[in-house]
């Protein structure tokens, strides 16, 4: 998505006046470090934590991997399964397979149902298996939208005495904060801020190790000098995004609706996928039946749309969406729509307007209408 | 079980294993089982798929074979 306005003046204003190192001492990195102090308690603000459980990391992916790694290593002492979602995003997936490449990690996948939501019931028998150290729930799904039962989870785990980790990626600055959590991540380029900064929360008392050597930087959380003008733009985009969620979720949840019911009506042989009403305001994912993803995606983009696919023909591993394969949904022809605060109703008129005739072109040159 | 047609679709991508069932289950009879010999990774997800939003049944899959029972 666009970078918001704010992150873009908030970055200019940084450049200027936080060039410096905050770990130094002299007066331009005392600025920088207070610029750094209040980036950090909006942050804190905004997922309701305090300033000093929010550490700022190189992007979403490794806040990820920091929260299962030092989660993980936090709790040796307590067991080695790691309990996620079969639909968590490939970054806590990577976390999960280094795990078991130790010795004695495990790692226990919690299937979805064809909406692409977790059974509460299926994670809280998969938590009640002994040695489980953590469990991770998304808060919504990156592909398909569907939004998990958090806090049902976060209950479970409670009772369980398993720390629960949630990748709010997808709902930061979007949507409400859950709560129940031990450790949370988020990365500022979804909610319009900057690529390369990540958000770790660590809630005081979780037992965490982080997965790197340590140094003064973050608390011992994360090392090395960071990128503060990108955290200024990321924590001021991420005040606004928050503030303004409620209205542009009122704007775009319709405009799913209507993308929804109306590929499922113009466009014959669809699977519209995802919880249509329990679902991330902005997004919606569909598979066409016999279209190659590929050529979907390339017809689209030369009408000027700019759309993403979970086909396995669009992938660098050329395997499925893992999000889709446990869903048991259909995987080729796939396309996901995101919208953002810069898409318009027009713009999404006409997409379903032109939707059909591309979908029935590309049948038709592949020979496969009427199949 | 043996299968009333073959489909040989192994190193074919998706989806052309899908269309290929999709052209030849009407040379079974309702009832009938066609196997899909399909190595491409998204077979196993998309022959099941496919079975569901066609009102076919799917049999199961054992290796690179993917039986289907024509039911409508």
């Amino acid at each position: 998505m666009p970078l918001h306005p704010v992150a873009k003046q908030a970055f200019a204003a940084a450049l200027d006046d936080g060039w410096a190192d905050p770990a130094r001492l002299y007066t331009e990195s005392r600025r920088a470090g207070q610029l750094l102090d209040a980036a950090r308690a909006v942050v804190a603000e905004v997922v309701g934590a305090r300033s000093d459980e929010v550490t700022f990391c190189a992007n979403g992916s490794v806040a990820a991997h920091l929260a299962v790694l030092g989660g993980l290593a936090g709790r040796r002492r307590a067991g080695s399964v790691f309990v996620h979602s079969a639909v968590e995003h490939s970054a806590v997936l990577h976390a999960a397979v280094r795990h078991t490449a130790g010795p004695h990690g495990t790692a226990v996948p919690v299937g979805v149902d064809r909406a692409g939501r977790v059974s509460t019931s299926a994670f809280a028998d998969a938590l009640a298996a002994p040695g489980v150290a953590l469990a991770a729930l998304m808060s919504a799904n990156h592909e398909v939208g569907t939004v998990q039962p958090v806090a049902e989870v976060a209950a479970a785990c409670a009772a369980a005495g398993v720390p629960l980790y949630v990748d709010a990626a997808q709902t930061l600055g979007r949507a409400p904060v859950p709560s129940g959590w031990s450790l949370l991540t988020g990365s500022a380029r979804k909610w319009g801020g900057p690529a390369g900064v990540g958000v770790l929360v660590v809630r005081t008392g979780t037992r965490w190790t982080s997965p790197y050597p340590a140094d003064e930087r973050e608390r011992g959380r994360f090392p090395g000098a960071s990128n503060l003008p990108a955290i200024v733009a990321a924590a001021a985009s991420l005040r606004a995004a928050h503030a303004e969620a409620g209205a542009e979720a009122a704007r775009l949840s319709p405009l799913i609706d209507r993308i929804r019911e109306r590929v499922a009506a113009t466009v014959p042989d669809v699977d519209v996928v995802g919880d249509p009403v329990d679902r991330l305001p902005n997004l919606v994912t569909f598979s066409c039946l016999y279209v190659d993803g590929e050529a979907l995606l390339h017809a689209l983009d030369a009408r000027g749309f700019a759309v993403s696919s979970g086909s396995s023909c669009t992938s660098s591993t050329l395997s499925p969406s893992h999000v889709l394969e446990a869903m048991g949904v259909l995987s080729h022809g796939n396309v996901r729509v995101s919208l953002h605060s810069g898409t318009t109703e027009a713009e999404v008129e006409r997409f379903l307007t032109e939707l059909p005739a591309i979908v029935a072109e590309l049948r038709a040159t592949a020979g496969v209408t009427g199949l | 079980m043996t299968p009333d047609l073959t489909l040989d679709c192994l190193g074919m991508r998706c989806p052309l294993p899908v269309i290929q069932l999709a052209r030849r289950i009407s040379e079974v009879p309702v009832g009938g089982v066609v196997r899909v010999l399909a190595d491409d990774p998204a077979a196993r997800n998309d022959i099941p798929a496919w079975c569901r939003m066609k009102s076919h049944g799917y049999l199961g899959t054992e290796g690179t074979a993917h039986d289907v029972r024509r039911l409508v």
